[in-house]
């Protein structure tokens, strides 16, 4: 059980010599995370499946030669890189980008939906939703990036810092900035995001 | 500042791969190995 607390460094460590065990407590400790981010960038199950997978090929196979990750105590930040550059080739390959995130499957604002709720409020929530999604797509790429790993995607500011290159203080910075644009949007537009 | 973004949790706890796709992915690291000789790697796979 005490392995279960060891740092992604020394569960690599271990995997690379040959420890099986350190590559599933890895997997679990951060799918969901990753499965999430591939998720906000492609929107479909299957395809996020794929990549998934693809992205711990690359991984098994890169620590299995002994070669290219150095980036002690970063596993996170460097298996992201990974499957943002496979998605990256997925569109290229497919020569598109996705335009529409929202699917039956999953509307990224969905995910607050309380069961509770009469069809009235729901109907305002959704839209709010959706105003929200509008609003936040028009934030900078860096700012929108924090706001997505930060609350879609439940990462830490050090996380994020360490996927980005940015410190943790520039982090901060652009969500401060993105949390400012937003509302500064919400106001001129008069936006009501109330219940 | 960190206090002030680091409550709200909006992550959907579901957002989770196929224990298949888990299983797949534990069972070809098990198989594979890496041979390196020189310059050269080679791989195998046990059944």
């Amino acid at each position: 059980m005490a392995k279960l607390d060891l740092p992604d460094a020394l569960l690599v460590d271990k995997y690379v010599a040959g420890n099986e065990d350190a590559l599933e407590i890895l997997v679990n400790r951060h799918q969901s995370k990753i499965y999430g981010y591939i998720y906000s960038k492609v929107s479909n199950r299957d395809i996020t499946e794929d990549i998934f997978q693809e992205t711990f090929f690359k991984v098994i196979h890169t620590l299995k030669s002994k070669k290219y990750y150095n980036e002690e105590g970063k596993f996170l930040s460097w298996v992201l890189r990974i499957a943002s550059n496979l998605i990256i080739d997925k569109f290229r390959n497919d020569k598109k980008m996705p335009l529409d995130r929202d699917t039956d499957d999953l509307s990224v604002f969905y995910r607050i939906s309380d069961n509770s709720l009469n069809v009235e409020k729901r109907l305002i929530k959704e839209q709010i939703n959706i105003d929200l999604k509008a609003i936040i797509e028009k934030l900078p790429h860096d700012q929108k990036e924090v706001i997505m790993m930060r609350y879609f995607l439940d990462m830490s500011f050090k996380e994020i810092a360490d996927f980005t290159g940015v410190s943790v203080n520039t982090t901060l910075g652009r969500m401060r900035y993105a949390i400012t644009n937003l509302r500064k949007v919400i106001d001129k537009n008069k936006i009501y995001l109330t219940t | 500042m960190a206090k002030l973004y680091s409550k709200k949790n909006l992550a959907k706890k579901t957002m989770l791969p196929k224990k298949e796709t888990i299983r797949l992915l534990l069972q070809y690291s098990c198989a594979l190995s890496i041979i390196k000789v020189g310059s050269m790697n080679f791989e195998t796979f046990a059944n």
